[in-house]
Parts: C-alpha cells; sequence; structure tokens
C-alpha cells in the first residue's frame, strides 16, 4: 500500500504570539510537526504495519521544515519528499495546487493529513486537494480500518459520530482520539539518516509560478485586545454564588 | 454588472441553523444593490424548513430534496451543489464554519478555482474593498485579510455577526432535481448523534466547561446540570480529555473547538495557554477554582476561588430559583 502524509511544521502549542514590524516573531521559536499532522503520521504506521507498504511524508515550506519531515522519518516513514520554493508564495488554493501537481504524478493508495492547523487554522488544503485528485475524501475521522480497496472510517462530526465506507483511493484527515502517537526511537532517528529525502521545486513539478498565484492577502496583523483581570467574589460560597447569579441576571452584564 | 451571493443553508436536527442566518446577514455588508443573494438548501422533506427560510432570503432559494441528501455526505452533497452553482456563477459563496461548512467550503473553492477565507469573525467594507477578520493560533493573533481576485468562499463562525431579520418580500423558490455524483464512492453507513437535542457547542451561548478539577466521568455531571438549566453546552480542557473524562469532541483550545459564547464558565480548569486560546474571546468569563492562583483568574470577569463540586451545584440551585 502506498500511504503518503501530507504535514505542515507549526509553531509549539505554548508559544506565545509576538508581532514585530507587521509580522509574527518566530525568532527562536519552537516549531513541531502541527499536531493534527501527528496523528497522520501515527495512523501510517499503523496502517503499514497491519497492510505493509511504503510511507512517504510530503511537505512544502523554507528549509526549516526539513527537522519536522525528519521527526516523521525517526517515527517509521520510509521516504520524505520537501517541496521547497521561493516562488510558493500564497494561500490554500497555491498550497493545494502544489500538491496536487505533485500527487498527479505519483501512485496512492491512501493520502493522510491532519483536520486543521493549529497555525492557520484555514482546514482547507487536504479537502481542496482531494478534489483536485478527484477522490473521495473523509474528514476529522477517529477510527480507520483497511481492508481490500476500501476503508471504514469513523469522523466526528461536531460530536456525533458518523461511519463511512469509502473506496481507495482516498484522503483523510486525523482528528484527535485517532491514536497516540509514538516518539521517535533512538535507533530511528539514526534510521532516519538514511532514508531518502527528496528535493523538489516548481519546476520539478512542472508548475509555473502564475498558475499557482495566491487568491487572498493580508492587510494587517493583530494580538487580541487585553482582558483585564476581574473581581474575584468574597465570602460564603453560597453567597458567591448568588451574587454572582444576580450579576448575571440583572446587573449592567446582562448576560443572560 | 449584477453579481450573485450564495449561502449554502445547514440544516441540523431539523431545523435551519442559526449560522445561516448570520451568513446571509454578512452577504448584506458586502453586496451592492442589484445583486442577487440565493441560498442553496439540502436535504430531505424540507418543504417547512425551506418556507421558513424563505422569509430571510431577497432573492431565490434553490431548494434540492432527495432522501439521498437525508444525512450529510460530502460527494452527494457537493454533486447536489455542483448544478447549482454552475448556474448561478457566484461571485462568492458562504457557509458555516460547521462540521458540513467546513467540510464543503474547500470542495466549492477548489472546483470554482476560488480563494477561500475560513472561520471569519468579522467583516467590513472600507471603499470597494471588503475586509475579513479571522483568527491565527485559534485566536492569540488575529488577521484581516481580502481577496485579490476571482471568486470568493466563506466560511464565518457561528455566534460572532448578527443574524438576518426577516425579508418583507419573500424569496423565490426554486425546485433543483438531485443529480447524483457521476460515481458514489463514499457511503454514510451510520450516524450516531450524540449531541441531537443538545446546544451544540460552537453555537452556545453559555459554556459550561470543565478541566481536570472534575476528576472523572461522572465529575462533569453537575456542570451538564448547570448547562441544562441555562440551555448552554459543555466544554472541556484537554487536560480533562486526555484524562479520559470526556470525548474529545468536548475539547476547546488550541488543539479542539474555539468557542465565543456570551458566558463562558471554566470549572476546575487552571488556564493553560493552549486553552485559553480556545475561549478568551468569550464576552464574560467565569472561573471556578479551588486554587487562587491558578491563571484562569487573571483572564476572568468574576472568580470563585472554592470547589467545583461545591460551587456548581450551588450557582445551578441559584439560577434555577432566580429564573423560575
Amino acid at each position: 500500500m502506498n500511504i503518503y502524509v501530507i504535514l505542515k511544521q507549526t509553531f509549539d502549542t505554548e508559544e506565545k504570539i509576538v508581532i514585530q514590524n507587521g509580522d509574527i516573531f518566530d525568532d527562536g521559536v519552537k516549531y513541531i510537526i502541527n499536531p493534527y499532522d501527528e496523528y497522520a503520521v501515527e495512523e501510517a504506521l499503523r496502517q503499514k504495519e497491519q497492510h505493509g507498504g511504503n510511507i512517504i511524508v510530503v511537505s512544502i515550506g523554507p528549509s526549516r521544515i526539513a527537522e519536522a519531515l525528519r521527526t516523521a522519518l525517526a517515527m517509521g516513514a520510509d521516504e520524505a519528499v520537501h517541496i521547497s520554493d521561493d516562488r510558493i508564495v500564497g494561500d490554500e488554493f497555491t498550497l493545494s495546487n502544489v500538491l496536487a501537481a505533485y500527487f498527479n504524478k505519483q501512485s496512492y493508495d491512501l493520502i493522510l493529513g491532519g483536520h486543521f492547523s493549529i497555525d492557520n487554522g484555514g482546514g482547507q488544503v487536504a479537502i481542496r486537494l482531494s478534489q483536485l485528485l478527484n477522490i473521495p475524501h473523509v474528514a476529522s475521522i477517529i477510527k480507520v480500518d483497511v481492508s481490500e480497496h476500501q476503508a471504514l472510517v469513523l469522523r466526528d462530526s461536531e460530536g456525533d459520530t458518523e461511519t463511512v465506507e469509502v473506496t481507495l483511493p482516498a484522503l483523510f484527515t486525523a482528528q484527535q482520539g485517532l491514536n497516540e502517537p509514538r516518539y521517535p526511537s533512538l535507533p530511528g532517528i539514526m534510521k532516519a539518516k538514511k532514508k531518502p529525502f527528496h528535493h523538489l521545486t516548481l519546476d520539478d513539478l512542472g508548475l509555473t509560478e502564475t498558475e499557482i498565484r495566491t487568491k487572498t492577502e493580508r492587510i494587517s496583523l493583530f494580538l487580541p485586545p487585553q482582558r483585564k483581570s476581574g473581581q474575584i467574589l468574597q465570602g460564603e460560597l453560597n453567597q458567591q454564588a448568588s451574587e454572582l447569579v444576580h450579576l448575571l441576571l440583572h446587573s449592567d452584564v446582562k448576560a443572560i | 454588472m449584477s453579481k450573485s451571493y450564495v449561502v449554502i443553508a445547514e440544516v441540523r436536527g431539523g431545523k435551519l441553523r442559526q449560522v445561516t442566518l448570520e451568513a446571509l446577514q454578512a452577504i448584506t455588508i458586502v453586496k451592492e444593490d442589484g445583486d442577487l443573494v440565493a441560498a442553496i438548501l439540502l436535504g430531505h422533506q424540507i418543504s417547512a424548513i425551506s418556507e421558513h427560510l424563505s422569509q430571510y432570503v431577497s432573492g431565490q432559494i434553490h431548494v434540492i430534496d432527495h432522501v439521498d441528501l437525508e444525512t450529510y455526505n460530502a460527494e452527494t452533497y457537493f454533486s447536489a451543489i455542483q448544478n447549482v452553482l454552475d448556474t448561478l456563477n457566484p461571485h462568492a459563496v458562504f457557509l458555516g464554519h460547521t462540521a458540513e461548512g467546513r467540510d464543503l467550503a474547500p470542495m466549492i473553492a477548489a472546483y470554482l478555482h476560488a480563494g477561500q477565507l475560513s472561520d471569519v469573525i468579522s467583516m467590513e467594507k472600507v471603499e470597494t474593498e471588503v475586509r475579513y477578520t479571522r483568527p491565527l493560533y485559534a485566536g492569540k493573533a488575529f488577521e484581516q485579510k481580502k481577496f485579490i481576485d476571482g471568486p470568493q468562499v466563506v466560511t464565518i463562525r457561528p455566534n460572532n455577526m448578527a443574524a438576518a431579520d426577516t425579508n418583507d418580500s419573500q424569496a423565490d423558490i426554486v425546485t433543483i432535481a438531485y443529480s447524483p455524483p457521476s460515481s458514489l464512492r463514499s457511503i454514510v453507513k451510520d450516524v450516531i448523534r450524540k449531541t441531537s437535542g443538545k446546544v451544540d457547542l460552537t453555537e452556545a451561548k453559555i459554556v459550561v466547561s470543565g478541566g481536570r478539577g472534575v476528576k472523572s466521568v461522572d465529575g462533569f455531571k453537575p456542570l451538564q446540570e448547570l448547562a441544562e438549566v441555562l440551555n448552554g453546552a459543555v466544554g472541556a480542557s484537554r487536560g480533562a480529555c486526555d484524562a479520559g473524562y470526556c470525548d474529545y469532541a468536548m475539547q476547546i483550545g488550541q488543539t479542539g473547538k474555539v468557542v465565543t459564547p456570551e458566558i463562558y464558565i471554566a470549572c476546575g480548569i487552571s488556564g493553560a495557554i493552549q486553552h485559553l486560546a480556545g475561549m478568551s474571546q468569550s464576552r464574560i468569563i467565569i472561573a471556578i477554582n479551588k486554587d487562587p492562583e491558578a491563571p484562569i483568574f487573571k483572564l476572568a470577569d468574576y472568580g470563585i476561588v472554592g470547589d467545583l463540586f461545591v460551587v456548581v451545584p450551588l450557582l445551578t440551585e441559584e439560577f434555577k430559583r432566580a429564573m423560575a
């Protein structure tokens, strides 16, 4: 089985966001594999353990993302593809079309990705890709059973659970609860250094800058207004409860 | 030249979702006089819903009523929508940033070669430029974006914009035949509705959330009772989910859902930065925690230092009495 994982590198969730010169300050920031994409990598490994095959992790971005790809290789992926080109500047339209150009030349049974990225949070690239490749997708999956040429998946839909039967090839996006990602082992890290690591540019994909020109543009960036510390209520707990309810129902707050 | 704007209406639990009315209202901010506003409504046995919707739409409602559309399926829904999109040639398509909208929007965007802005919380028109505000890092930052060219797809976050008012002129209801996909490759076999009849977390006006402090699955019970009295929804921190006290579907935070209710009641949640990202835009935040040093108190409008198992039932009783 040919399993592909599309992944993105994001800021660690513990990072505070600082804006400097109109952009997000990234000096000294710790990067991780987007947590949802990490579930996708783990699921690829589990599927390979069950069914055999080859796992290729694919990412688009600057040189630092090689680290995220190496981590996936150390977890057990077989090959990495790093698409890097200064001319790839854009939004989800750009990225999904770059990925589609790559996948159009591959043979795949399963493409896995994260439900969304925790930085930009657009939740578009994977589903756009499935549409561009004309394969079915199921988003936000929490369980997957692959049998010959098809898969039975459970997906989370705002708390409801849907069971979907899909013909392969298909694309799935991973939701929390799908699995518990493993840590790269020391032998895994050693082996990763010898695994195939491909570098591709727009020219390799047969794309021009014009074809992938972004459709959207950022005008400004800002931090949320600071919340002021409020009031810690005092007195017996039952008095506090009654004061709070009064505040919410009858004072200027009028929240209910 | 006049343009057409399309809202993909959403039905959940046999009712039109509030976010559809919010999307309709959002369009009034950007459209010009003379532009067409159309809604596409899909489902099965939805004539009552289409009548209801027609009070809020000035232009047309394209209704596709078929048994195959009873349950959401990306392929059947997209196939049904595709034909209407071909006819309307929309300038922009608006959807709710809901499970359904998040799923359909990128398919539509890819099909139309369109840009998409997801999870928009507000929008404004400055001269001819429309500026869309959306969160980054689950609300640790925000950006304003615009479309450069081409058709546009926008998903709007529930609960953040005003809902449309009823219209004087009722919309024309256009019945569209369902066209199944040329090859159906995915079938929804079963749906377990865990949240039916309950208020959806992302649309709830009041969210009662539990953290590690709830200590067990049963520990959520007092929170559920409070939420019920307030007609709210129950959420959770990652800590509570990781500990197995609740489903990940309830998780609020940078990984998980972002909520912006009128009132957020954090019970036994210390307030890690990842959790705060998911709820700090709530209008009023109330923190209940035994630990007076918990970071959540720095953010909360009102804090009660105390055991949630004592405080939450007291609040439930007080609300019951006050609202009776």
